[in-house]
């Protein structure tokens, strides 16, 4: 058998070389389109998951806070007596609950301690106005702890300018780069901002801030939590939001229902809030692989053709090596052994050559505003990609070879020796 | 003497149609008996039903009424993988036209019938493959590629490779018609010193009556018949 396998080699190569320049332009067909496949996918899903980072790097897979609504537990369902009625009440109010997270320290110290956590962060968030001669603009001040910020939610990256640092300083402001633009407002300016408390207080600008969506940039500020708790006429003690970032991004949404029954706490969590980036995600993954194998099967017609075309001038081949004793199905193994030949070598240059593509486009220069940290395009090197091309090539091949195969098995010898 | 155990071949009613154009029956029960060591030529007007006759003796054509027998095996009705082997083992072959396999050199077209049987080593059978060309004073030609030989080398060739497994019978369909009178002389010695030196079993199909003549039994066929045996 070990015989046999290497004789058939021996004829496909032959039968190869024979028609070196169309085996050749076969197998530059299969190189091309894995290149295609894997240069696309590669750029495709840089470019998704750069658009999805834009987002998804630095929303808290889970944010635990305190939502202002009225209470689903109204005294009346409490007595006894009413619990089976149908009780009405009307024009509830929200509870005058704080929107300080009550306890918070021993929450923080609970997650921390938790295995499924990667970090924790803390945050206030704080509605306020920037007074700008005699115009107010609304905004939101963030107190964070920006060192946990910078770790867990890549904060300096989108500090476009200023110096990061110094936001640690009391009385310090990062502007939304919309929002310093609207107040005309330079890094070293000093903004005066006022709370929704009525206090007044001065900040300092030390930088600005650029996430790439614009809405976001023309409302947001950061500051120190300190800072905001000062602002706010707070104690120490007080903050709004727990961020926390896992290990796993799928658990969020349950444990997310989890903790909010042991803290008596609202949480979100990060697939509920951004379930559109996933199903954009996955459309455009979708596209690029419709895209890359529709490549692969053009180049499988090619390789159809040719295999065809080698068939029908070698049918003497075919007849005599019938005639001496091969059976249609060594003569189904040469053509397949062909075919796959030209599949595995058009395949692996194809990766090769994809994966240089892929490092080309990885050099192409890409500034645009929106996205401050980006200088080239985005690719991703993922090895998936490569051995999906490598599967594909090998069973597109292998089906293009098939029905020429099965044709060449079929070849009647005194058909052919007779005909002449 | 139990002439039984010496048959090669043997072809028992063999009937054979054609349907295209029109149904039409060229052979008709036809039936003889090839003993081991015999050279038999196969001759007839063109047209007689004697090219047919040999494909449905060399296991190609199975599309036929009747028994056929080699090597005392009943081998009509059998799959057709079963055949190949059948070819491969035990059935030389020389065709008028087709000589060689082009993408190879002479000693490797020598050597695929021996490698797909895969009796001997690779070292063993190019020892063989070398032997049987200097029966044909081929042997300086071993290397060339197929395409670069003449006709008749190519023929000489031919009859080599059939010869590499040792083959219980080698059978011709007009091996010399395609040659010009100098090397249709070398390659029917060539025959003739098979069937004396080597006592070798063979069935040519020929219509030049010199070549039948040079032959130990003639099988004459007309419209499909034998008619004389």
């Amino acid at each position: 058998m070990k015989m046999k396998w290497s004789l058939i080699f021996e004829i496909s190569t032959a039968l190869m070389l024979a028609r070196f320049k169309q085996t050749a332009i076969a197998a530059v067909g299969v190189l091309f389109s894995i290149t295609m496949f894997v240069a696309l996918l590669g750029f495709m899903n840089g470019l998704n998951t750069m658009l999805d980072g834009l987002v998804l790097n630095r929303t808290p897979h889970i944010r635990f806070y305190n939502e202002i609504k009225p209470n689903p537990n109204q005294p009346i369902d409490q007595k006894g007596e009413f619990a089976d009625a149908w009780n009405v009440i009307r024009s509830i109010k929200p509870s005058t609950s704080r929107l300080a997270i009550h306890n918070a320290s021993k929450i923080i110290q609970d997650l921390e301690e938790d295995p499924r956590v990667l970090g924790v962060s803390r945050k206030i968030s704080s509605q306020v106005f920037f007074n700008v001669g005699t115009i107010d603009l609304t905004g939101l001040v963030n107190g964070i702890d920006v060192e946990k910020e910078t770790q867990l939610f890549a904060f300096s990256d989108y500090v476009t300018a200023g110096n990061l640092e110094e936001l640690v300083q009391n009385n310090t402001i990062v502007l939304g780069k919309g929002l310093a633009d609207r107040m005309l407002a330079d890094i070293g300016d000093v903004v005066q901002v006022t709370t929704s408390q009525g206090n007044r207080i001065q900040l300092k600008v030390v930088g600005y801030y650029q996430s790439g969506l614009g809405d976001f940039d023309n409302a947001n500020s950061f500051a120190s939590i300190t800072t905001v708790q000062k602002m706010l006429g707070e104690p120490p003690s007080f903050i709004t939001d727990i961020q926390v970032k896992l290990k796993n991004l799928d658990l969020a949404p349950p444990m997310a229902r989890e903790l909010e029954t042991i803290y008596e706490i609202d949480a979100d969590d990060i697939q509920t809030v951004n379930a559109q980036f996933e199903t954009g995600t996955q459309i455009r993954s979708l596209i690029s692989y419709a895209v890359g194998i529709t490549l692969l099967v053009v180049s499988g017609f090619g390789i159809y053709n040719i295999l065809n075309m080698m068939i029908y001038e070698k049918l003497d081949t075919i007849a005599i090596l019938k005639a001496i004793g091969f059976s249609g199905s060594d003569v189904n193994r040469i053509f397949i052994t062909i075919a796959l030949s030209i599949g595995l070598v058009g395949g692996t240059l194809g990766l090769l050559f994809g994966f240089l593509a892929c490092l080309g486009i990885d050099q192409v220069p890409f500034e645009t505003e929106a996205l401050p940290t980006i200088k080239t395009f985005p690719v991703d090197y993922n090895p998936k990609y490569y051995l999906i091309g490598g599967i594909f090539s090998i069973i597109t091949t292998y089906l293009a070879g098939y029905f020429p195969a099965k044709k060449a098995s079929g070849v009647d010898p005194v058909d052919i020796i007779r005909g002449k | 003497m139990n002439q039984k155990a010496q048959s090669v071949l043997q072809a028992e009613d063999i009937d054979k149609y054609f349907f295209s154009p029109v149904k039409n029956q060229v052979l008709k029960k036809v039936s003889f008996t090839i003993n081991r060591g015999e050279f038999v030529s196969v001759v007839g007007k063109s047209g007689c039903g004697k090219s047919t006759l040999l494909y449905i003796l060399s296991t190609m054509d199975t599309d036929y009424q009747g028994k056929l027998h080699l090597d005392q095996e009943l081998i009509t009705g059998k799959p057709h993988d079963y055949l190949a082997r059948i070819r491969n083992e035990k059935i030389g072959f020389v065709f008028q036209f087709h000589y060689l396999l082009n993408e190879f050199s002479v000693l490797e077209n020598i050597l695929i019938p021996g490698l797909k049987l895969g009796r001997y080593s690779r070292e063993e059978l190019e020892q063989r493959a070398m032997e049987k060309l200097k029966i044909f004073e081929m042997e300086e030609h071993a290397l060339k590629k197929a395409y670069q030989l003449s006709g008749g080398q190519k023929q000489r060739v031919a009859i080599a490779r059939a010869l590499i497994n040792d083959p219980l019978l080698i059978m011709g369909d007009e091996p010399t018609g395609n040659l010009d009178k100098k090397n249709s002389d070398i390659v029917f010695n060539k025959f003739k010193e098979l069937a004396e030196e080597f006592n070798q079993t063979m069935l040519i199909v020929t219509h030049d009556p010199e070549f039948a003549a040079g032959t130990s039994r003639i099988i004459e066929m007309e419209d499909g018949r034998v008619i004389k045996s």
